[in-house]
């Protein structure tokens, strides 16, 4: 049984070992592992297309994120005191927005975006004054944030939710008995409790947003985030560069899932604890 | 929270989105599903069954998917379930987090890379030249339906642990005394107290792969090599290369359908398995 276990996590874990351990091989062949060197990262590093591809990903993850977090954390505190339909058909969206393939997400995007603008950027071209030029709206990050932050706000909804549901009520009302408004109450009661869910509703978000790949293949536009640049690279062939943005992409989601576990364990423990 | 005006008011921006990024684009494809293509690609609207009408031109698509994503499961199924019954009932208390912890890590990080780490593995210079080296000749590993399977097992295992184990732990271990203390032999035990009651857990588990392998693209295009292509792959060629919007429209909304009816038919089918027990949840 342990041999067992044991060996699931060799076959999880040494995929992802092979490749960074592969990312600070000094030769250019895969074979061979060839002594230490950090020159693929010095390369990537150094690569405009990738630093510029980084660029597009960590400012699209961030505002998606940030939007997601604060309508959904909205959304939560509304839906925790709502019942009846209204309630019931923003549980079927967000179920609908977890569990509908991304591909499926991404192609609607696409076509629905492409078609909108089509309609309005020739309403703009006549409406805009003739002395500049008219604004051209189309795909890019603007649509990628958007999309992005549609995932990760059905994410906030349900962490956010898990943790308001998890909260003890009693404060509340002690809060309202001894005279605090509802605002105060909020902002001293209910936030403190729930923050650990938002953060880590933040850094979910975030992580999804980082590292994905369809969405942002259809619906980016002509802009490039790091996904979409790894993916066409691995297209024209494996190359050692490749491995240490890799090992640094995995790197980056690592610690953000450690950071968002930490955050939600030491809430719980503060929560039960409280 | 008392309920008011203002409970409206912060369900306002959440509401938009889902309708503006959701609801309306969902729409559009089915719209767009009976329309007609243009001379130079995308859409002039319609009304016409042409596209379902065409949808066998991508039967074989439609083949993998449906042929790939059980067997996928299945495999995630067999090697999840052994891992999820250590972690839940042998595995040692204060370490249970941990390996818990250590197998759900990597759902999160970029599918793209750990599906990229299978093409470094099983690519020439990877386990063929390994195994050639031992003199046990140089099979083709990579671009094969094996591969893909591979892949999908390494990228979706973390999402079949999770929901077992929560079952198994669940389980009221009083349940497997009491079953020793009557004189079961402990596969008997396993039989008729532990595997019955993981069901759900199995149920869901299941589901939740099988969802997404249905709309998977990276997997089959990464690793198998355009002899594999599931229907995510037929769609990406139908939207970004041929630029047949109507009839990937259809594609994309059958695939859905496929997907709706395959899961109610699983639900219903597992709830009358369960004995009506109605725990099966997908959280």
């Amino acid at each position: 049984m342990r041999l067992y276990a044991l060996a699931v996590y060799l076959f999880l874990y040494i995929p992802i070992g092979v490749i960074a351990l592969f990312s600070f091989n000094a030769g250019r062949h895969a074979s061979q592992f060839q002594g230490f060197s950090l020159q693929w990262y010095g390369r990537a590093l150094a690569n405009p297309l990738v630093m510029e591809a980084l660029g597009t990903s960590l400012r699209v993850a961030f505002v998606a994120a940030l939007l997601a977090t604060l309508c959904g954390t909205a959304a939560a505190l509304a839906l925790s005191s709502l019942a009846g339909p209204l309630r019931r058909l923003f549980d079927a969206l967000i179920y609908v927005a977890v569990m509908i393939p991304g591909i499926v997400i991404g192609i609607a995007t696409l076509i629905a975006l492409v078609t909108l603008f089509d309609r309005v950027n020739p309403a703009l071209a006549v409406l805009w004054p003739a002395s500049g030029q008219a604004p051209q709206l189309g795909m890019g990050q603007a649509s990628l944030i958007a999309a992005h932050g549609l995932f990760a706000m059905a994410l906030v909804i349900l962490i956010v939710r898990a943790r308001i549901a998890g909260m003890d009520r009693s404060l509340i009302e002690a809060s309202a008995d001894l005279g605090a408004t509802p605002f105060g109450t909020f902002r001293q009661v209910t936030l403190p409790q729930i923050a650990p869910g938002i953060l880590a509703g933040f850094l979910l978000g975030f992580t999804f947003s980082f590292d994905d790949f369809i969405i942002a293949f259809f619906v980016a536009g002509s802009e490039t985030t790091l996904p979409v640049y790894v993916f066409s690279s691995i297209r024209r062939g494996v190359t050692p560069e490749i491995n240490a943005i890799g090992t640094m992409v995995l790197a980056v989601s690592l610690a953000l899932l450690i950071l968002a576990q930490a955050i939600l364990r030491r809430g719980r423990r503060q929560g039960s604890g409280g | 929270m008392r309920q008011g005006p203002s409970a409206w008011l912060l369900l306002v921006p959440a509401g938009a989105w889902l309708l503006g990024m959701l609801v309306l684009p969902l729409v559009v494809v089915v719209v767009f599903s009976f329309g007609e293509r243009g001379a130079a690609g995308g859409y002039v609207p319609a009304f016409t069954f042409a596209n379902y009408l065409n949808l066998g031109a991508r039967w074989a698509a439609f083949r993998n998917t449906l042929t790939l994503a059980p067997l996928g499961t299945l495999a995630c199924l067999i090697i999840a379930y052994p891992l999820a019954y250590f972690l839940a009932l042998r595995a040692p208390a204060r370490w249970r987090t941990l390996l818990l912890i250590l197998v759900i890590v990597p759902f999160w990080t970029s599918i793209l890379i750990r599906t990229y780490a299978w093409i470094f593995l099983l690519g020439g210079q990877g386990i063929p030249a390994l195994l050639e080296a031992l003199g046990l000749g140089a099979p083709r590993l990579i671009n094969t339906p094996f591969a893909v399977l591979v892949g999908i097992v390494y990228g979706y295992l973390p999402l079949m642990v999770f929901p077992i184990y929560v079952s198994l732990e669940r389980l009221d271990r009083r349940l497997l005394e009491a079953s020793a203390d009557l004189g079961s032999p402990p596969w008997r035990a396993f039989l008729q107290v532990t595997l019955p009651l993981s069901l759900p857990g199995v149920a869901t588990g299941c589901m939740l792969v099988f969802i997404l392998l249905m709309g998977e693209f990276l997997i089959p295009a990464m690793l198998g090599g355009g002899k594999v292509f599931f229907v995510g792959n037929a769609l990406v060629d139908l939207f970004l290369q041929s630029r047949n919007w109507p009839f990937g429209a259809a594609v994309a909304a059958a695939l859905v359908l496929v997907m709706l009816v395959t899961v109610t038919l699983y639900m219903r089918l597992v709830r009358r398995w369960a004995g009506g027990r109605d725990d099966v949840s997908l959280m």
